[in-house]
């Protein structure tokens, strides 16, 4: 927990967190876990015939179609059979399925995979590339729908505590520099910039990549941000970096690029950074599919109930109700807070304390904002007080003397303007 | 399935930075100490009972409006007894207990709770009691007529009054050290300038209060006093004099820059403090009061709103009118 200092009326301050000093080396291997679940986008549910069922086996790196209607495809980081398929929702409402596998001590390596992904025909190893550590989208960077101007490959972690995308830039260099190459392959040739904390600016460099600094307070490193600082381009209020012809990558995503065309197997191991209750942190490398429980166990990081446990890190992670959860290709930090560390929000209602307007990177008129979206004016929110310019970085929430959750009403904003967006599209046919 | 542990699960931020609002409401008591201890000191102890009797009544009518309204208690958060300190501040040693009470009642309950309590006043709550008082009692608020049986060793005429009826002459004796030392009649609060600056200074680092607000008022204070000062010196008094009499430096500190009556953007924050500052003047040097803080800083409340309109455009929406 970062306290407002005892002197001070501007914003608040907050850098990342760097790996100060941390090496490679001490970097824990996690043991291999039993049981792996693997999350893949559902099939919509009234063409609900899913193309596996449980008791298939499955071999490491094996990519399974999950239904002819879908392109959504899964490539399982164990051997194993499965032994559960369930329905589950994401945090936007997105369906997903929960693949359980009951996972072999010893890895068969899927055939399909070495074969699909030749170096030589990258167009057609696509598809076995996709849920790769790092990399939980790529077909978006493939098939974008404005062709690919910049892909900006970023060293950088979304979240402060967090050093997992730094030390793949710090251990993994030369990687970088490869991966570099076979993305550009992939995406037909754009220009590729790497994001890095000054510190890293040395180690960056080895990719021989164009590298641009970033000056590590937060929220800088979050894609709205670099497209402001890095490339000078402003994203309009609702839409991606996509939609300018950016692509945003992390560097593990690159280095598992790499791995996966030159070594023709798919990487099964993501970094994963652990916060613990002290906020000490520390740096595993663990199987994708790995439940937190193992992972905390093998670390022996108490968690009883009552206690929260976040993936992601401080200011943007979620926090989840299970320790069942996997890590999957976009788990960078797990966090574990104690419940005498818990904030719990206030009775009070806006004081109009200014705060998050000094704190909001965007200039959102935060304290208007949060007064519409309490009363469900969401429209109103959007029109007039700019609640789709927000990038999500939870400062207001974190400045807010009332303690109001003004980054949960604005999500909640946002979604149900996503939905009323949609009953829109389809009362039009 | 049964012995799973279940934790608790909130939206992001994890983190929250500690303030809060009963810790900015006991930090600008903290700040108003110095000013009010000098004046219980030169007024002993009729003033205390002024200070700690408002105070109690503004909790006691915050109490009552929270079960009358069945709203969760909320006198913990500070804020009633930060306008009950306030009131008491603005008025004289002297000032009769059932003053008070209605004083209290007209801030508390008139000035906040029937908007909606803390957060939704449109103007000062402790200004609209003193507001209503000066209106409906004038003799309450003369401090000439209130502190007559006073002698503390400095001239007792209130410096304003003495300034709008007798000229610049009059008010030659009033040093800009006197005046910072509390060498004036006036308000419980509102004399101790050097007090009162402390504490301004002491809130604007913590970040407790708005700086631009502040300095934007006292530098309307100071540079339309300056433009009269300079116009006609015979009629109009300096700058200085005008910087550290009256309410001005209270009203800086801590009136206008009450939260939910002020703007919060910028360029705003500097409109209003300045348009506060420059209407404070005007009454005090054409108007008919002998201080204008109070009327100009309402003024301004009302403004407020449309001032804080005024505001950048956010990220992504700047492309729109180009």
């Amino acid at each position: 927990m970062i306290k407002k200092p005892f002197f001070g009326f501007g914003k608040p301050k907050l850098d990342y967190t760097d790996l100060a000093g941390l090496e490679p080396g001490e970097v824990k291997e996690i043991p291999f876990s039993k049981q792996a679940v693997m999350f893949v986008e559902a099939p919509h549910p009234t063409v609900a015939d899913i193309s596996f069922q449980v008791g298939d086996d499955i071999k490491t790196g094996q990519n399974l179609k999950v239904s002819p209607f879908s392109k959504a495809t899964l490539t399982s980081p164990v051997t194993g059979s499965i032994t559960d398929i369930s329905r589950k929702k994401d945090y936007l409402g997105k369906a997903l399925l929960a693949v359980s596998i009951d996972a072999a001590e010893t890895d068969t390596w899927d055939d399909a995979f070495s074969d699909g992904v030749q170096a030589t025909e990258l167009e057609k190893a696509v598809q076995y590339l996709t849920g790769l550590p790092g990399i939980p989208n790529i077909d978006a960077l493939i098939h974008p729908e404005t062709p690919l101007k910049t892909i900006v490959v970023n060293g950088m972690d979304k979240d402060l505590l967090v050093t997992t995308q730094q030390m793949v830039v710090k251990s993994r260099g030369d990687d970088l520099k490869e991966g570099i190459e076979y993305l550009k392959k992939i995406a037909g040739n754009p220009n590729v910039i790497l994001v890095v904390p000054p510190y890293l600016s040395t180690e960056a460099a080895k990719s021989g990549a164009e590298v641009r600094t970033v000056t590590p307070s937060y929220p800088n490193s979050l894609p709205e941000m670099i497209m402001k600082d890095v490339l000078k381009q402003i994203v309009p209020a609702g839409a991606d970096p996509l939609s300018l012809g950016v692509g945003f990558i992390s560097a593990e995503g690159v280095a598992a690029l790499k791995f996966a065309i030159t070594e023709k197997k798919p990487p099964v191991t993501k970094m994963v950074t652990v916060i613990e209750k002290s906020e000490k942190t520390q740096m595993i490398r663990v199987r994708m599919g790995t439940p937190i429980h193992s992972i905390l166990q093998a670390l022996h990081i108490p968690l009883e109930e009552g206690d929260r446990l976040v993936i992601g890190g401080p200011m943007t992670g979620r926090s989840i109700y299970t320790e069942d959860m996997p890590v999957l290709p976009d788990t960078d930090a797990i966090m574990v807070q104690g419940k005498d560390q818990l904030q719990h929000g206030g009775n009070d209602p806006c004081v109009n304390c200014g705060e998050c307007i000094r704190a909001c990177p965007v200039r959102i008129p935060v304290n208007m904002l949060v007064r519409l979206l309490e009363n469900s004016q969401y429209e109103g929110a959007a029109n007039e007080y700019d609640l789709l310019s927000c990038i999500e970085c939870g400062l207001c929430s974190y400045v807010c003397e009332a303690k109001i959750p003004v980054f949960h009403y604005i999500m909640l904003g946002k979604y149900e303007l996503s939905l009323m967006e949609k009953a829109e599209e389809s009362a039009n046919g | 399935m049964d012995n799973r542990k279940l934790f608790v699960s909130s939206h992001a931020p994890y983190w929250h930075n500690g303030s809060s609002i009963a810790i900015k409401s006991y930090n600008i008591m903290l700040a108003a100490l110095p000013a009010v201890l000098m004046g219980i000191y030169q007024y002993g102890a009729p003033a205390l009972g002024v200070v700690t009797f408002s105070i109690s009544c503004a909790m006691i009518w915050e109490l009552i409006m929270n079960f009358v309204m069945r709203r969760p208690v909320s006198i913990g958060d500070g804020n009633a007894a930060v306008i009950g300190l306030m009131l008491a501040m603005l008025l004289p040693a002297t000032t009769p207990w059932w003053v008070l009470l209605i004083g209290t009642f007209l801030a508390i309950v008139v000035g906040k709770q029937i908007y909606g309590g803390i957060g939704c006043n449109p103007l000062n709550p402790a200004l609209v009691a003193i507001a209503m008082i000066f209106l409906s009692w004038k003799g309450i608020m003369d401090f000439n007529e209130a502190l007559l049986n006073y002698e503390l060793g400095f001239p007792m005429i209130y410096p304003l009054a003495t300034l709008k009826y007798f000229g610049v002459e009059a008010v030659s004796g009033f040093s800009i050290g006197g005046l910072l030392m509390g060498s004036q009649t006036g308000g419980i609060g509102s004399t101790f300038g050097l007090g009162l600056i402390i504490g301004g200074i002491y809130l604007i680092g913590r970040g407790f209060i708005r700086w631009e607000i502040a300095i934007s008022f006292l530098a309307g204070v100071f540079i339309t006093a300056l433009l009269f000062n300079v116009a006609n010196p015979a009629v109009y008094a300096g700058p200085g004099f005008h910087l550290l009499t009256g309410y001005t430096l209270i009203g800086a500190f801590f009136l206008a820059t009450e939260d939910s009556s002020s703007p919060v953007n910028f360029i705003p924050m500097l409109l209003y403090g300045a348009l506060a500052g420059l209407l404070t003047v005007l009454i005090r040097n054409i108007g008919a009061m002998v201080d204008g803080v109070v009327f100009a800083i309402l003024m301004l409340n009302l403004a407020n709103p449309l001032l804080d309109k005024i505001r950048p455009k956010a990220l992504g929406k700047e492309m729109e009118n180009a």
